[in-house]
C-alpha cells in the first residue's frame, strides 16, 4: 500500500482534543511494513495515546535507530521533527537532544535487535541517567529487514521460520530496564490496544525514563508455530498484571470498580492513573517484587504484561545535572560568552 | 670546555612518575618566565600513573625559539632507573646534576662533562621526618638548587610559592625552607653559577604560558557550547576538563546555582559523538574532545552528521598510533582519518591550530563554522599542543563579535510563509536552512536521516536525487574553503624556489629551522596551513615554487596526499619531510631534512645531535 499517498481527506464529524486537533493531525506518512506487522498497531497507539493527552505534535521530538521499528517514526506525528539516526544509537543522540532542550517531550522508538544487540550499551546508560523520555521497543525476537535471523530477545527454544531452535539465553529488556534504575517500566502487546494506549500516555506523563517493551509480532518471519513471539503463542501466554485508566483533570473519574482492586495514583503534573489489579496482586512500586514477579511467570512460559514499576518521584538528568530551567538552545551571546574583562583576568593567571 | 649561554640552554628533568615532581617543575620553569627569559617546556610522560620514568624538558631561549631543540645542556636525573641513559644523553660539555647520597662509580659517568652531586636524600632524611615529606621536599631542595646553579633570582621563586599555596597558607614557609636549604647547600658546595645561566630580560612581555587543552577548553565556552560529551582518553581529557573548570567559574548562576552547560561523561566515544550529534540537531552548540581510537570509534555517526548535516565539533588531541600506539606521545597522525571520516563518500572540515593562541581562538570559531556549514568541524590539536604549556600571546575577545548562528528559519521566517525545503539550496552556495525542533506548531518540521532523500527531506532511494544531493555537498564544501581561516606565509629573506608547508604544531620548529637555513644561505619560503579544505592561497604557493617540501609529524604523509587529492598538485613537486618518533619535530630534524634533500642546498653539513 505503500506506493499511495496518504488522503488529506478526513470526516467532519472527527473530534477534536482541547488543542482543536483530531487524531488525523498525529497521523505521519503511510507505512511501508507488511500488511498486519505489529508494529503499526504500535504506532496506532502512540497516536491515539499523545493525541488524547492533547501534546502539541511540534513539540515532540521522535528518534530511532535502524531497523523496522526504527521506520515507524516516519508513520507517525508527522508535523514532529524525527530522526532516523543510527543502528543502536537513538539512546545517546536523544540524550543530546534532550540536553539541547529539554521543554520538548522525547519519543524513542526502537527494537529488539536496535536495543538488545548492537545498541545494549547505549539502552542501560540512558536509562541509568535518567533521561526523560518515553522510550518504546518494538520486540518482535527478529531481525525483519535483513529477513529472519534471531534477535536477543529470542527465547531460549523458540523455532526460526527455517525451523532451527535457537539455543541463546535471550536478554529481558524489562528486567534489565529494573536493574539499570528505569523509573518507569512496562509491557505491553500489540494485538492489545486497550492495555498499551493507557500505558504509553503515562509513560508521556513520567518525568524520567520511562520504558516500555512492546511485544510485536512480525508476520513475514516470527509468527509461526514453535515461535514464542508470535500472535497465538503471546496472546494465550499473556499475563496482564493490572490494566489502567490515564486521568487528565477533565476527565472524570469513573468508580466501577470493587473496593481493593482500584487504585488511584497522582502523576507528578496533576494527572492520575488509575490501576486496576488484574492477574495477580503485583505491586508495582516494589522493584523486587517486580523482578521476581518476571522470574516466576518467565520459569513458565509466560509474559508478564502491564505496569511493571513506577517511581513517581525520580529525579531526571537535568535535575541532577543541575542545568538552567531555560532550554540550552536559546541561550544568547551575552549569557553564555564571559567577554574580554573575564579573558583578561584569565590571561593573568597564566603569567 | 663546559657549554656557555645566557638563558640560551635546555634543561631535562629525569624523575619518576608520581614523585610529585611536576608541580616543582613547572615551579622551576616558572621562575624562569619571571626573570623575562622565554622558555618552552615539555613533558615526556608514560602512560601510568606511579613508577615508570618520566622526564621534563625545560629550552631556555632568548631569541624565543619555543619548539623542541633537541639534545641537554644540564640533566637534573633523579630517576635511577634510567640514570646511564639520561648521563649518556647530555650534551659534550653539559652539566649532570644528581642526587650523590648513594655512590656512583666514576665509570657511570663521563669525564667530558662537568659533574655535579648533592646528596639530595641525605639532606631531606635529615631534615625531615615524614617519608612522604622527605620525597615532596626533596623535589623543592633541587629546585633551590638550580636556582644557585642557574643564577635564578631565589626571591621570584618564594613569590611564585607564595602565589601556588595561597589559600592553604600552612605550606608556604615549609616549601620556603625547603627551598632555601637547596639554595645554600648548594652556593656552600659548588662554585654558583655555572656556564649556562639564566639573566634578567624582557624578552617574555605580556605572553602567557598556557597548554592547549585549556585554551581549546576555554575557547569553547567562548564560542558558546553548551552541551559537551565526551569519553575519557589520553591526551584529550584536560581539555573537556578545562571546559569544565571554566564553566564551573564562568557559567554558573551565583543566585540559583543554575548551570547553562551540560557536560555528560559518556559511556564510550559513540555515544559522545552520539550525543553531540543530537544535541547539534537541536539547536545547542556542543562538542566532544577525543583523540585517534575515538575518532574510529565515531566513524558511523560522522558519516550521519555529514550526510544529515547536522553542527559538531571535534576536538582531535592527537597521539601516536595506529592502536593504542604511543598514548603519550605526538604525532599528526589523524589528519587522513578526520579528513574523510566514515563510509561514503564524505569530506570534512578541519582546523589546524598551532599552539594555545590559535586553539582559543579556533576552539571558538569552530561553532560559528560548525552552524554556518551544518556539518562536523574538526579542531586538529596533538599532544604537543594539548598537554605542554606554550608561551604564547594573550588571549583576547572582541566583545563586538556575535556568534554566527548560521542559516536557521525562524518561527517568524515560517509563519511569513517563506518556502523551507530542508535540503534546498536556496542561495547557491550550497548551504540549505534548517529549522530547530519545536519551532512552529504546523510548519518546518522534516524528518532527519541517514537515508537519501530530496531536496524537501522527503525519503527517496532514486539515483537522481541522491547525485544532486552529493553534488550540493560538494558546493557547500566550496563555500567551506572561503570561510576557513588562510594559510599563513613567511616569506624568505631573499627570493627562492623552495617552498614548505607544515601544519600544527611544527609551527615553532620550522620558523626556527627556516632561520637556521637562512644563516647558511638556504631560503625558503613557508605557508602554514590553517584549514583544510585548502583555500586558493595554496594552490598558489605550490604553483610558484618548484620544490615545496611538507612537514609532518606522521609517517604517510597525510596532508600531503591531502594537497594530492584536494587540489591535483603533481606529486613530484610535494617532497615529505617525515617526523614520527613520538617527541616534538625540532627544528634541527626539519633544517636536516631540507638540506639533505634540497636542489638548492650546496654548503657541507656539520654533524650533529639529532632527535
Amino acid at each position: 500500500m505503500s506506493y499511495l499517498a496518504k488522503p488529506k481527506f478526513q470526516h467532519p464529524a472527527l473530534e477534536a482534543n482541547a488543542l482543536g486537533f483530531t487524531h488525523r493531525d498525529y497521523e505521519g506518512a503511510i507505512s511501508t511494513l507488511c500488511a498486519g506487522c505489529g508494529h503499526d498497531s504500535i504506532s496506532a497507539a502512540i497516536i491515539r495515546a499523545c493525541y488524547e493527552l492533547s501534546l502539541p505534535p511540534h513539540r515532540i521530538a521522535k528518534l530511532s535507530g535502524i531497523g523496522c521499528s526504527s521506520k515507524t517514526p516516519t508513520y507517525m506525528l508527522g508535523q514532529s521533527h524525527g530522526f532516523n539516526s543510527v543502528h543502536g544509537r537513538m539512546p545517546s543522540v536523544l540524550t543530546g537532544a534532550n540536553l539541547a532542550n529539554r521543554e520538548l517531550i522525547y519519543l524513542g522508538v526502537s527494537g529488539d535487535g536496535d536495543t538488545a544487540s548492537i545498541g545494549l550499551g547505549q539502552f542501560a546508560h540512558a536509562m541509568r541517567r535518567g533521561v526523560d523520555m518515553v522510550y518504546i521497543v518494538e520486540n518482535n525476537g527478529v531481525y525483519g529487514l535483513t529477513k529472519g535471523q534471531f534477535s536477543a530477545t529470542s527465547d531460549k527454544g523458540s523455532k526460526s521460520k527455517k525451523g532451527v531452535d535457537n539455543p541463546d539465553s535471550p536478554i529481558d529488556l524489562v528486567a534489565l530496564a529494573l536493574q539499570l534504575g528505569a523509573t518507569f517500566v512496562a509491557r505491553g502487546f500489540s494485538g492489545d490496544k486497550a492495555q498499551l494506549v493507557p500505558l504509553i500516555k503515562a509513560a508521556f506523563e513520567h518525568r524520567g525514563a520511562a520504558f516500555i517493551d512492546v511485544i510485536s509480532p512480525c508476520v513475514a518471519f516470527n509468527n509461526h508455530e514453535g515461535s514464542t513471539k508470535s500472535f497465538d503463542y503471546v496472546r494465550e501466554h499473556n499475563i496482564a498484571l493490572n490494566s489502567l485508566d490515564f486521568i487528565t483533570g477533565r476527565a472524570p473519574i469513573e468508580v466501577d470498580y470493587a473496593e481493593g482492586e482500584s487504585e488511584v495514583v497522582a502523576m507528578h503534573d496533576g494527572s492520575a492513573i488509575r490501576f486496576h489489579k488484574l492477574a495477580s496482586d503485583h505491586d508495582w512500586r516494589d522493584k523486587s517484587a517486580a523482578l521476581a514477579v518476571l522470574e516466576k511467570h518467565g520459569i513458565e512460559g509466560e509474559i508478564v504484561t502491564g505496569l511493571i514499576y513506577l517511581n513517581d518521584e525520580a529525579v531526571d538528568l537535568h535535575e541532577r545535572l543541575k542545568t538552567t530551567s531555560r532550554p540550552l538552545n536559546v541561550l544568547a551571546e551575552s549569557e553564555l560568552c564571559p567577554g574580554s574583562k573575564a579573558l583578561e583576568a584569565i590571561n593573568a593567571s597564566l603569567r | 670546555m663546559p657549554i656557555q649561554g645566557v638563558n640560551d640552554f635546555v634543561i631535562r628533568f629525569a624523575n619518576v612518575n608520581g614523585s610529585g615532581s611536576a608541580s616543582a617543575n613547572l615551579l622551576f620553569a616558572r621562575s624562569i618566565l619571571r626573570m623575562g627569559a622565554p622558555i618552552a617546556p615539555r613533558n615526556i610522560f608514560p602512560s601510568n600513573i606511579q613508577g615508570l620514568p618520566t622526564w621534563y624538558e625545560v629550552r631556555v631561549t632568548a631569541d624565543g625559539h619555543l619548539g623542541a631543540r633537541g639534545g641537554t645542556d644540564i640533566m637534573v636525573a633523579m630517576n635511577p632507573q634510567t640514570f646511564d641513559r639520561d648521563v649518556a644523553s647530555i650534551e659534550p660539555g653539559g652539566y649532570l646534576f644528581y642526587d650523590s647520597s648513594r655512590p656512583i662509580p666514576a665509570s657511570r659517568l663521563r669525564d667530558d662533562i662537568l659533574v655535579l652531586g648533592m646528596p639530595l636524600t641525605d639532606i631531606c632524611t635529615r631534615e625531615y621526618k615524614e617519608p612522604r615529606q622527605r620525597q615532596l621536599f626533596k623535589n623543592i631542595v633541587y629546585v633551590g638548587a638550580l636556582a644557585a646553579l642557574l643564577d635564578i633570582d631565589i626571591h621570584e621563586v618564594e613569590k611564585l610559592i607564595g602565589e601556588q599555596f595561597k589559600g592553604k597558607d600552612r605550606l608556604i614557609a615549609p616549601n620556603l625552607r625547603a627551598l632555601r636549604i637547596g639554595y645554600d647547600d648548594c652556593k656552600s658546595r659548588f662554585v654558583c653559577p655555572l656556564g649556562i645561566r639564566v639573566a634578567r630580560s624582557d624578552a617574555v612581555g605580556n605572553r602567557i604560558l598556557a597548554e592547549g587543552n585549556f585554551a581549546a577548553g576555554l575557547g569553547a565556552v567562548y564560542g558558546g557550547a553548551t552541551v559537551c560529551a565526551w569519553y575519557p582518553i589520553t591526551p584529550s581529557t584536560s581539555l573537556a576538563e578545562a571546559f569544565e573548570k571554566n564553566c564551573a567559574r564562568l557559567r554558573v548562576d551565583r543566585v540559583t546555582g543554575e548551570k547553562k552547560y551540560a557536560i555528560v561523561q559518556a559511556e564510550d566515544e559513540i555515544a559522545a559523538i552520539g550525543m553531540v550529534v543530537g544535541a547539534g540537531w537541536n539547536g545547542a552548540r556542543a562538542f566532544t574532545a577525543t583523540s585517534g581510537p575515538g575518532i574510529s570509534l565515531m566513524q558511523e555517526f560522522l558519516g550521519l552528521a555529514y550526510f544529515a548535516e547536522i553542527p559538531a565539533v571535534l576536538f582531535d588531541v592527537q597521539r601516536g598510533g595506529p592502536s593504542t600506539g604511543m598514548p603519550t606521545r605526538t604525532q599528526q597522525s589523524d589528519v587522513l582519518a578526520c579528513a574523510l571520516a566514515s563510509h561514503g563518500d564524505t569530506r570534512h572540515v578541519l582546523l589546524f591550530p598551532d599552539g594555545p593562541g590559535e586553539a582559543f581562538e579556533f576552539g571558538a570559531l569552530a561553532f560559528d563554522l560548525a552552524d554556518r556549514l551544518q556539518t562536523p568541524i574538526f579542531v586538529m590539536l596533538d599532544l604537543d599542543i594539548g598537554m605542554n604549556s606554550h608561551l604564547c600571546a594573550p588571549f583576547r575577545w572582541d566583545d563586538s563579535r556575535k556568534f554566527d548562528r548560521g542559516k536557521v528559519m525562524s518561527a517568524a521566517d515560517l509563519e511569513s510563509g517563506r518556502e523551507f525545503g530542508r535540503y534546498l539550496d536556496v542561495d547557491g552556495d550550497g548551504i540549505p536552512f534548517r529549522t530547530i525542533p519545536g519551532a512552529h506548531p504546523t510548519r518546518g518540521a522534516f524528518f532527519t536521516r541517514g537515508t537519501s532523500r530530496d531536496r524537501y527531506a522527503r525519503y527517496t532511494e532514486e539515483g537522481s536525487p541522491y547525485v544532486d544531493n552529493m553534488e550540493r555537498l560538494l558546493r557547500k564544501f566550496d563555500t567551506a574553503r572561503k570561510l576557513l581561516p588562510r594559510a599563513e606565509l613567511r616569506k624568505a629573506a631573499q627570493p627562492t624556489r623552495i617552498g614548505v608547508i607544515h601544519y600544527g604544531s611544527s609551527a615553532a620548529a620550522m620558523g626556527e629551522a627556516a632561520e637556521l637555513l637562512a644563516s647558511e644561505g638556504v631560503h625558503v619560503d613557508a605557508l602554514r596551513i590553517r584549514a583544510f579544505p585548502f583555500g586558493a592561497e595554496v594552490g598558489q604557493f605550490i604553483a610558484a615554487h618548484e620544490q615545496v617540501f611538507v612537514v609532518e609529524q606522521n609517517r604517510d604523509a597525510q596532508l600531503r596526499t591531502l594537497l594530492m587529492t584536494d587540489l591535483g598538485v603533481d606529486p613530484a613537486q610535494l617532497v615529505a619531510v617525515l617526523h614520527y618518533d613520538g617527541t616534538p619535530i625540532t627544528a634541527r630534524f626539519i633544517r636536516r631534512e631540507i638540506a639533505a634533500r634540497s636542489s638548492a642546498f650546496a654548503a657541507p653539513l656539520t654533524r650533529e645531535a639529532v632527535s
